[in-house]
């Protein structure tokens, strides 16, 4: 699904130079679980964004299903990304003057879909997370994990490919925490979606088959248990079963 | 979801949403406003001329008596003497004289002028005062009591019957009475003797005199049917009672002269050569055209000409621009608040497009309420400015030449009136007490004073104008609220937390 080869990401502002991401090579197999893991600062938003297709390589190749997104032009970028990516956000990021069912709307709205199968498919997607009786309510009125997981309805009412969570569970208590991951894993899990989560949260981290671990923006791999047929045996190697 | 987005995210920020309506609403409505005060003032201004000079009327000619002539002043074939010696005798005096301190014209002049290549029609009127003075003279502790005396002036024209269309009487002067006129005209025209001894009253001498159609005027020792009553335009200088020139003529004893000739010219574009041939027929005369007398219109009406034209419209502007700055502004702030929420759409597969159209949206929104809103507070001010105004004087003076001789000839008569004192100042049409009429109304017509009311127009176009103005606006604001939008990048938003 993902092959990233010398990856890098320098930001200059004025004198500085700050690289965030040294030539990483990485390989992620389509209906993997991957966490990233590392110190503040060291490049883990720099690389999900890249992923994303939301920002572009400085040197190097983010290859999605043969594609390179950091050579694409911007018109055809918008449209990878409205149909193959759902993101999730530490802040969840969801518009304040829109309701929970109007949120997850709004990622289909760039598919064009027809407002009833919009409206239809928001309810689902909500009623997946456990808040379809929330439906009408407005941001503030929900808790942050309650925001976390319409947020995350938004993310998987498309039908992405792949779901890039940052930090998703940032600013939870242990409950929510377990409820946000537990969503994540089943998505995962029940629907073979390809999904990237950042987190400080080594428990968190563990969960996964394999964590991205980003120091000072070089990455290393660690496998959390041996590999088995149900997880991808180790980088680079996809799995059969879930063909793109 | 697009206009659900729109109105809940102005719904959020009502406060500064209400506030760049409102600004566009002020800037809009001061604009319509304005240019509707600007049109009324110079609605006034062509009325205020027209009346003066005869619609149709491209030129006037007129001439100042040579000083020390003694000119208008001169007594007319009076019925009564006058001197000192005689206090306390009853005493009944009347008097014509040429109105405004004119000079004769001679009647060759007036056709003179009607032969001039360019010219499609000229015609001359006579206007005179006249005062009449009866009671018994001031002076004798006797009588002075009890029969006090009494001083009564008006103003006569002799008008052309021949020449309806043209001079003071012609159709688009008169607001009432125009059958009247028809009828009076029709029967001058007619030409037996009787028929020439009919006069028409202006309503307002009409009502101060207790005349009506039928009644019997008395003008200078000769009575004259009033056939009916007229009323000129508002602000036309309108005299007390019309006479055929005939009659005028020989009342005042110049028996085929004249003191005012109106001139048609065939066009326009002919104007400043009839003029010019004019004043060369005749060196002396004063030949006025309609493009001199605007630029001679003084007094509050000027004053409120150049305060709509330069100072309104400047204030309109500048508010104006200041609304749109406000617009601008205020939503490329909200733009700057939204950085976050902009940058998860474009995340979550929103083109930039799509984003700039809601920005947009927005701010068109708020140009049309400002717009509508802008439409109401200038329509309420074009109401005010019409219902509010102080009347307002225009004075034309055709001339310059003042003469300070009439101030001196009122001051004779006791008790002749409040203006006596004041005759180089501007005349007071309408103003009228009793026997307490003006005497610098009688004699000041070196100088002509319109008061008239100002109205405030609403055009249709002006409001499209202002519409299009707040849509603009919004417009502007929009665009430039969108190139930010459009210009953000999602990674560095993204990265915002809080
Ligand atoms: N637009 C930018 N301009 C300059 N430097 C930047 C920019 N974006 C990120 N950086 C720098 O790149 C480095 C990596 O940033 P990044 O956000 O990827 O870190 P992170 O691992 O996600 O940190 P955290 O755990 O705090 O979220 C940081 O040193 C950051 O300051
Ligand atoms: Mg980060």
């Amino acid at each position: 699904m993902y092959q990233l080869t010398q990856l890098s990401r320098v930001f200059t502002k004025g004198r500085a130079r700050i690289t965030a991401l040294k030539d990483v090579d990485l390989a992620i197999a389509d209906g993997e679980f991957l966490t990233v893991q590392g110190p503040t600062g060291h490049g883990k938003t720099t690389l999900l964004l890249l992923l994303g297709g939301l920002d572009r390589p400085s040197s190097g190749h983010v290859i999605f299903d043969g594609q390179d997104l950091g050579a694409m032009p911007e018109s055809r970028l918008v449209d990878v990304r409205a149909r193959n990516f759902g993101f999730v956000f530490q802040n969840y990021n969801l518009m304040p003057t829109l309701t929970a069912q109007e949120n997850v709307e709004a990622a289909l709205v760039p598919l064009r879909t027809r407002a009833e199968e919009r409206r239809s498919r928001a309810l689902a997607a909500l009623t997946e997370v456990g808040l379809r009786e929330r439906a009408g309510h407005f941001p503030p009125e929900l808790s942050g994990g309650e925001q976390q997981r319409v947020a995350i309805a938004r993310a998987l009412v498309k039908e992405p490919r792949v779901i890039l969570a940052d930090e998703p569970t940032g600013n939870l208590d242990e409950v929510a925490r377990g409820e946000i991951v537990a969503l994540v894993e089943g998505l995962w899990q029940r629907r073979g979606m390809t999904v990237v989560v950042v987190t400080h949260d080594t428990q968190v981290a563990r969960r996964a088959p394999r964590t991205a671990l980003i120091d000072h923006g070089a990455l290393t791999l660690r496998y959390n248990r041996p590999p088995t047929g149900s997880a991808p045996a180790g980088p680079g190697r996809s799995r059969p079963a879930e063909a793109s | 979801m697009y206009f659900r987005y729109l109105s809940r995210e102005l719904r959020r920020r009502a406060r500064s949403a209400s506030v760049v309506a409102i600004g566009l609403a002020l800037g809009v409505g001061l604009v319509i406003a304005v240019n509707a005060a600007a049109s009324g003032v110079s609605a006034a201004q062509g009325e205020v001329l027209h009346s003066l000079y005869g619609v149709g009327t491209d030129l006037t000619v007129t001439k100042v008596p040579t000083p020390g002539s003694g000119g208008p002043f001169r007594f007319g074939s009076g019925t009564g003497g006058f001197s000192r010696s005689e206090q306390g005798q009853p005493i009944n005096v009347s008097r014509l004289t040429s109105s405004g301190g004119l000079a004769t014209l001679s009647a060759k002049s007036v056709t003179a002028i009607s032969k001039l290549k360019g010219v499609l029609a000229s015609t001359g009127a006579l206007s005179l005062s006249s005062i009449s003075v009866s009671g018994t003279f001031p002076g004798s502790s006797a009588s002075s009591s009890s029969n006090p005396l009494s001083v009564n002036t008006f103003t006569v024209t002799g008008v052309d019957a021949d020449d309806p269309g043209l001079g003071p009487l012609n159709a688009s002067n008169i607001a009432h009475g125009q059958s009247a006129v028809q009828s009076w005209f029709d029967s001058v025209q007619k030409g037996s003797s009787s028929d020439h001894l009919l006069a028409l009253v202006s309503s307002s001498y009409a009502k101060q005199q207790s005349l009506k159609a039928g009644s019997t005027v008395t003008v200078h020792g000769t009575a004259f049917k009033v056939l009916g009553l007229v009323t000129l335009n508002q602000s036309a200088s309108s005299s007390d009672v019309y006479l055929p020139l005939s009659e005028a003529q020989s009342l005042s004893g110049d028996k085929a002269d004249v003191n005012t000739v109106y001139v048609t010219a065939d066009s326009s574009s002919d104007i400043s050569t009839v003029q010019g041939e004019i004043q060369h027929l005749m060196p002396k005369a004063t030949v006025t055209t309609a493009a001199d007398l605007a630029s001679q219109v003084t007094g509050s009406l000027s004053t409120a000409s150049s305060l709509a034209n330069s100072l309104g419209l400047w204030l309109a502007i500048a508010i104006l621009i200041a609304a749109f700055v406000l617009a601008a502004l205020l939503t490329s702030a909200s733009v700057t608040r939204r950085v976050r929420e902009f940058g998860t759409l474009k995340a979550i597969g929103w083109r930039t497009r799509r984003i700039v159209a809601q920005v947009l949206g927005e701010s068109l929104v708020l140009g049309l309420v400002g717009g509508a809103l802008g439409i109401g507070l200038g329509v309420l001010g074009a109401f005010l400015v019409g219902k509010l105004a102080l009347p307002v004087q225009a004075t034309v003076s055709p001339t310059g030449l003042g003469s300070g001789a009439p101030g001196g000839f009122g001051g004779r008569f006791p008790g002749g009136g409040s203006g006596a004192g004041a005759g180089t100042g501007a005349g007071r049409f309408g103003g009228s007490g009793t026997a307490g009429r003006s005497f610098a109304h009688t004699f000041a017509a070196n100088s002509h004073t319109v008061t008239l009311h100002l109205t405030a127009p609403l055009s249709l176009e002006v409001l499209g104008l202002a519409v299009a103005l707040a849509i603009g606006g919004g417009l502007l604001a929009g665009l430039f609220g969108g190139w930010r939008a459009a210009r953000l990048q999602p990674a560095e938003a993204l990265r915002r937390v809080e």
